[in-house]
């Protein structure tokens, strides 16, 4: 670690506020992480600017308008590292729901006069824009893993995020799987582990916050769910949630879009 | 001729992107906008074509503050939508879980997003340095309230345990218990709270709001109650529409709202304390007597007391419904979806939020209007700044301009919710 503190910055495109929420919500680490870095840039929590560069920016929500989609080259070039917080941030939240239909016709449901309002046609992950050093996912982030990706960098290591299934995590807690047992359709076997297979744990089916794992099989676990007795309509609807716009969630939606 | 502006370009300590910008010229202020830059997010229309049990998941996201008041808002929503009442332990866990975010968000208001400005610093983290007791007792208060969102919710952002006729799982009884120790110390914290708040100096500021909330016979106000005002306003959420207009403006992402027959109006703390105070528990009346509240409060800038006195409230309530705790037969009600129109209105930290959903017979939601507490206030703030700045022109600019931020946080604006953020733009020419 350098001698001087490194200079952490947290920036919002779209987005609900709620991952970067997590560092605040670390109640018992937020006086510990403030001591050990220099917080140059975090507006939800101060007034208090510093100039860049910045050793690590945290980006949190999605590029959906003309503006948004300059500054965060701006961003990237002040930043040492760049790393995304969030389903927005890493696949484009929620508001890429838009992808899947017209912005015009979205715009003129929700606002009077349309002819204000800027936007673009798609709701984009960060990653299309710049490079991203690494991308922490959840609707919202686990705030312990935020922890660890902070550590990680600040320590000049890679994070220790696990990139698995939420069914490991269930194994993990000893939860009885709530598919095989109690027949509820879940989408733990194609999600990425990290919010400690809480759904499952409350007696309810995972519904993808994390995005698509590693190597997902989306076509098996629809087949499953079909078996189970749910139409394409909602099976549509399961994929298409928080990270509608990752791929392998996005395809598996398509494909039972008819 | 002497004109000067003020422009804030990027407001901090709010939730979200926002600016501000105020006109002055020869002395008088002649323009003021609060601008809201954040995105939008189009939630109405997205909502179009999901099934009507999605709706609390979906519209949590809009806010990563306020979650638990649209899940609240929805599921009151389309349960009123279905015919079906929630009543008995369902009902009082659902109040549990709000006092738990009430507790946390005016927690983080008072303490991270507010008091700085009371004491001169920019941010909590550097007023930390001289007083680390008071930053640590918030910060503490905030996760008490936390607590009984993850034991309730399963998480502090985005809970996954609420659903339209309940939830998905009712922990056990002991574990309630086990939050009632934490609690008795956050409700001395909080009373501590408004003793530390009760000794800021606020600036002399007083106007004639409209104040608008919930009011339920039994309580003070969470997810239940008709809507009233101190200007004759007495109807029940059903009739929202008749009575309040949304409106869009050049300058802003976020749409205002004003009341049809009298316009700007104010929701939040100080409105619900304004028109409940006889429905507080007592120690939460007593709180606020010996800060020297009124049962009415008109000036914004002491809102950081009423917040205090409600995180007393919450506390109190909590600890109230712990100790009375049944467990519910059945952790949710069954709801049959019918082709109806269904109303919500509940008390989010920062005021009404107001939920209506239209069902067809497949149980698809064909409609949604949502509106949240910040944009009902956005009129208000702006005629805030209006009258502010002009009866305070002799302050240096830069204070000024951190006042005029102040004026705006005092209503701890949630602009991801309104859309979102917050910059100040102070002209004179």
């Amino acid at each position: 670690m350098p001698l001087r503190k490194p200079k952490l910055a947290v920036w919002k495109f779209s987005s609900c506020d709620g991952c970067q929420l997590s560092l605040l919500d670390c109640e018992d680490e937020l006086l510990a992480v403030a001591d050990a870095v220099e917080i140059a840039n975090f507006p939800e929590a101060s007034r208090a600017v510093v100039k860049g560069p910045y050793d690590l920016s945290l980006v949190e929500g999605s590029i959906t308008t003309p503006h948004d989609a300059e500054r965060i080259h701006g961003i990237r070039r002040a930043s040492n590292f760049l790393v995304t917080i969030g389903a927005c941030a890493t696949a484009g939240g929620i508001q890429a729901l838009r992808n899947f239909k017209d912005v015009k016709e979205f715009t003129s449901i929700v606002y009077a006069r349309p002819d204000y309002i800027e936007t673009l046609k798609k709701s984009t992950p960060i990653t299309d824009h710049v490079f991203v050093d690494f991308e922490l996912r959840g609707c919202p982030i686990n705030k312990y893993q935020l922890v660890e990706v902070l550590s990680a960098f600040l320590h000049g290591r890679k994070p220790n995020i696990p990139p698995h299934s939420v069914c490991m995590e269930c194994k993990q807690r000893g939860t009885v799987c709530v598919m095989v047992a109690q027949g509820i359709p879940c989408l733990g076997p194609v999600t990425q582990m990290g919010c400690g297979a809480l759904c499952p744990g409350y007696s309810r089916g995972c519904y993808g916050c994390f995005g698509p794992k590693e190597t997902p099989n989306t076509t098996a676990l629809s087949a499953r769910w079909s078996e189970m007795g749910v139409g394409d309509r909602d099976l549509m609807r399961a994929f298409r949630g928080f990270n509608a716009y990752a791929e392998p969630f996005r395809r598996e939606s398509e494909a039972h879009e008819k | 001729m002497k004109s000067r502006t003020i422009h804030v370009d990027y407001l901090a300590r709010v939730e979200g992107e926002g600016a501000l910008s105020v006109k002055i010229k020869d002395q008088q202020v002649t323009d003021v906008k609060l601008k809201i830059f954040e995105p939008p997010r189009f939630f109405e229309a997205f909502l179009r074509g999901r099934k009507f049990y999605e709706a609390p998941d979906i519209t949590a996201r809009i806010c990563g503050i306020c979650p638990i008041a649209y899940q609240m808002s929805a599921c009151h929503a389309i349960e009123d939508a279905c015919g079906i009442k929630i009543t008995g332990p369902i009902r009082e866990l659902r109040r549990l879980l709000y006092c738990g975010e009430w507790i946390e968000s005016h927690a983080l208001h008072v303490y991270l997003l507010h008091a700085p400005d009371f004491l001169g610093y920019e941010d909590a983290i550097r007023m930390a340095k001289d007083h680390p007791d008071e930053v640590k007792r918030g910060l503490r208060l905030k996760k008490a309230g936390n607590e009984i969102v993850r034991l309730l919710g399963g998480r502090e952002i985005h809970p996954i345990n609420v659903r339209v006729g309940g939830f998905y799982k009712v922990p056990e009884k002991r574990a309630f218990s086990e939050l009632a120790e934490e609690l008795k110390w956050a409700r001395d914290a909080a009373l501590e709270t408004v003793r530390w708040v009760a000794t800021f100096v606020f600036p002399e500021f007083e106007r004639d709001y409209e104040f608008v909330a919930l009011r339920h016979p039994d309580e003070y106000p969470f997810n239940e109650g008709r809507l009233v005002s101190n200007q004759g306003l007495d109807i029940s959420v059903r009739e929202y529409d008749q009575h309040f207009v949304e409106e869009h403006v050049a300058y802003s992402n976020a749409l205002q709202s004003r009341l049809k027959e009298r316009g700007p109006y104010f929701v939040g703390p100080q409105a619900r304390y304004s028109l409940n105070f006889d429905k507080l528990s007592p120690v939460a009346q007593e709180a606020a007597r010996s800060a020297g509240l009124g049962p009415v409060s008109r000036n914004p800038f002491q809102s950081i007391v009423v917040r205090s006195v409600e995180l007393v409230y919450a506390c109190d309530e909590a600890l109230r419904i712990i100790e009375h705790f049944e467990m519910p037969d059945q952790p949710t009600a069954s709801v049959e979806p019918r082709v109806s129109t269904g109303y919500g209105c509940t008390e989010a930290p920062r005021g009404i939020l107001h939920h209506r959903y239209r069902l067809d017979d497949r149980g698809l939601i064909v409609d949604a209007k949502i509106v949240p507490p910040t944009s009902q206030n956005l009129k208000t703030i702006e005629g805030d700044l209006w009258q502010f700045v002009q009866t305070h022109l002799v302050i240096q600019k830069e204070k000024l301009q951190w006042q005029c931020e102040q004026a705006v946080r005092n209503y701890d604006p949630c602009i991801s919710c309104a859309t979102h953020f917050l910059k100040l733009h102070l002209e004179r020419e």
